[in-house]
């Protein structure tokens, strides 16, 4: 499904340069778990980004689906990202002045379904996550966990073979968060590849594989079978702490 | 290709951002509104001035005789020069001339009727002189051929001396004394532009003979068809010529024989008119560049607020061109629709003062008693306006739409 292969990618910041991946290699499947992990700098942001189509790499080779994903055009690559993949943000990125059913219905805007359509697919969607009494609110009435199962509703509607999740229980309490992470796990007991980024370890443990980064290398990956060792390192790693 | 849902998006927008909306139109309407006080400004003062004008036709001269001031063919200056019947018939054969009036001038008379009597001008004249005054017959008739063909003593007076001898009382078929010779009156009149209608007109034949006059003849008021300042100016060098040589005088010679040329006057004032419209043109498109300005401030802040807006429709599957479009579209759709409302309250306060004035002058504007009339502004003037307006506004649109487009999601998801 994702092949990465020696990916790098730098930034420039004035006139020092700053390098943040060095030489990714990744596969992933279609239908996995996968967390991205890794303490800030680590440049996971920057990987699902470049995952996700919204940041182009220097080097190396990224196939998504087996297509090269490389010098796309914006259009192309905004086509792309809308047909593969769903976004979930810490900061969850709803447009504020549209409501609820509004926000879900707006990736179908951009795929040309009109608008009675998508705003029937959007209600279904809401009704899925527990939302639908909730479709007529404007995103600042809403809880942060509503607001988070509002932007995975719309991650979802485009019916994406990804979903890119940054943080997405960042901003979130503890039982909302799983309530989410909840929502994510049924999201790929469906098909989907779910990757998201975080940088709690409980979080992480809820995924089938972890991928740790340390300064722009991938350090170790954790597979489904190894969690129970992962748990082990996890509690140590909060004894030290 | 009209598309519904792109439409809906946008109005949607402009729906739930009311105040940035209402700011981004004010200006432009405010623009066009400006354009259209100023050009309909411009446009009443220029007709107004123009309507006094056409009181007396545009195209009409006058020519009168004095003393020669330079010596001529062995002439002495000093020398009195004095038209006579023959130069009337010299001066209607002149190519260019179309018609002309005779008058000799008689100075003041004596009007009396009944117990009343008073002192005004007689003007003696051919019938043609009605077209190149343009006077206004209350009632009756003005002097026709027939008067001159048979010296028939007959008047026509103008309203000011009709109140002063008859008061009320009807006075056409009476016979007012003029130095105590007997005159029918067969009309009244009033000159347009004038607010003292003092002057008597009698048939020119009927006051030579009458008062002694001989066949002179002191001056001339005609009308040329000489359409530009260069071909009456022409007209009047062939006038001035003829008589030149007709009466042995210097063509260079002014006090010979005075011309007035009233086209000349009315192209000269005309031009200053012109060079008044474009003063006001360029204050108008100085305002609309400023709405233009204000359209694409707004627009640039509009970007900078939607920012996040745009980072999510990217990440979402906006591409390059819809961004652009649903910027752009909305910059054009604000303002058409707020040079709309300019274009209309500015046409519709011009109107309305336009009416005010009809209303409240009434007749005397109508007489052109005003140097104000009509202020409106020419539709396709302010329909081009508008459609410069929207053209400018969509490039104003396109740079912040541009700079939209090119915002890379992952930097506008970031700003917060």
């Amino acid at each position: 499904m994702i092949t990465l292969n020696n990916i790098h990618k730098s930034y420039v910041m004035g006139s020092s340069k700053l390098h943040v991946l060095k030489g990714i290699d990744l596969d992933i499947e279609q239908g996995e778990f996968v967390s991205i992990m890794g303490s800030s700098g680590s440049g996971k942001s920057t990987l699902l980004n470049i995952l996700g189509m919204l940041d182009n790499y220097d080097e190396g080779t990224y196939h998504l689906d087996n297509k090269l994903i490389a010098n796309m055009s914006e259009k192309k690559s905004a086509q792309l990202r809308n047909e593969m993949v769903g976004f979930v943000f810490q900061s969850f990125n709803l447009i504020s002045f549209k409501n609820a059913m509004e926000n879900v219905a707006l990736p179908l805007y951009y795929k040309g379904v009109n608008r009675k359509k998508r705003n029937a697919i959007a209600m279904e969607y809401l009704d899925k996550l527990g939302l639908a009494p909730w479709a007529e609110h404007m995103p600042n009435e809403m809880s942060g966990g509503q607001k988070q199962r509002v932007a995975i509703a719309r991650a979802l509607i485009s019916h994406p073979k990804i979903i890119l999740a940054d943080e997405p229980t960042g901003a979130l309490d503890t039982s909302t968060s799983y309530e989410v992470m909840e929502i994510l796990k049924e999201i790929n007991n469906e098909g989907i590849t779910v990757i998201i980024v975080t940088h709690e370890h409980d979080i992480a443990a809820m995924t089938q594989k972890v991928v740790r980064l340390k300064d722009g290398r991938i350090d170790e990956i954790i597979r489904n079978g190894d969690l129970r060792a992962f748990r082990h390192t996890y509690n140590k790693e909060l004894e030290t702490a | 290709m009209f598309d519904l849902d792109k439409w809906q998006e946008i109005l949607s927008t402009i729906k739930k951002n009311k105040m940035r909306t209402f700011l981004t139109g004010f200006s432009v309407a405010w623009g066009i509104f400006m354009l259209m006080i100023l050009l309909g400004s411009g446009n009443g003062l220029s007709n107004g001035v123009a309507s006094n004008f056409m009181n007396d036709a545009v195209n009409a001269m006058w020519i009168w005789t004095g003393e020669t001031t330079i010596a001529h063919q062995g002439l002495k200056p000093g020398r009195p020069i004095q038209f006579h019947n023959d130069d009337y018939d010299v001066i209607t054969n002149i190519p260019g001339v179309e018609t002309a009036s005779g008058r000799y001038y008689m100075g003041n008379t004596r009007y009396s009727y009944g117990r009343e009597s008073g002192e005004y001008t007689t003007v003696t004249c051919h019938p043609e002189l009605n077209d190149v005054d343009n006077m206004v017959l209350l009632e009756g008739r003005f002097i026709n051929d027939v008067d001159i063909l048979q010296t028939r003593k007959v008047v026509v007076l103008g309203k000011d001396i009709h109140t002063a001898l008859f008061k009320e009382k009807e006075a056409l078929g009476e016979y007012v004394k003029i130095n105590k010779v007997p005159f029918k009156v067969v009309g009244v009149c009033i000159e347009p532009e004038s607010t003292r209608n003092r002057n008597a007109y009698m048939p020119v034949s009927t006051a030579q003979k009458v008062f002694n006059g001989s066949n002179r003849l002191h001056n001339f008021a005609i009308t040329i068809n000489g359409q530009t300042l260069e071909e009456s100016q022409a007209i009047e060098d062939r006038i001035r010529n003829t008589f030149a040589r007709k009466h042995r005088f210097d063509v260079t010679d002014e006090s010979a024989m005075g011309m007035y040329n009233k086209l000349e006057n009315y192209i000269q004032t005309m031009r200053i008119f012109q060079a008044i419209k474009i003063f006001i043109w360029i204050i108008g498109i100085g305002t609309l560049i400023a709405g233009i300005v204000g359209v694409s401030n707004i627009m640039l802040i509009v970007v900078k607020e939607r920012t996040k807006e745009i980072g999510i429709r990217k990440a979402i599957g906006a591409s390059p061109s819809s961004v652009i479009g649903l910027i752009l579209l909305e910059s054009i759709l604000i303002t058409t629709v707020a040079g709309y409302i300019g274009l209309v309250l500015g046409t519709g306060l011009m109107e309305l003062i336009n009416y005010a004035m009809i209303q409240s002058a009434g007749e005397a504007a109508q007489r052109g008693e005003t140097v104000f009339l009509n202020p409106t502004v020419d539709f396709g003037v302010a329909l081009s306006a508008t459609i410069l307006l929207v053209v400018a506004g969509t490039l104003a649109g396109y740079i912040p739409a541009k700079r939209a487009a090119s915002i890379k999601p992952i930097v506008a998801l970031r700003d917060e």
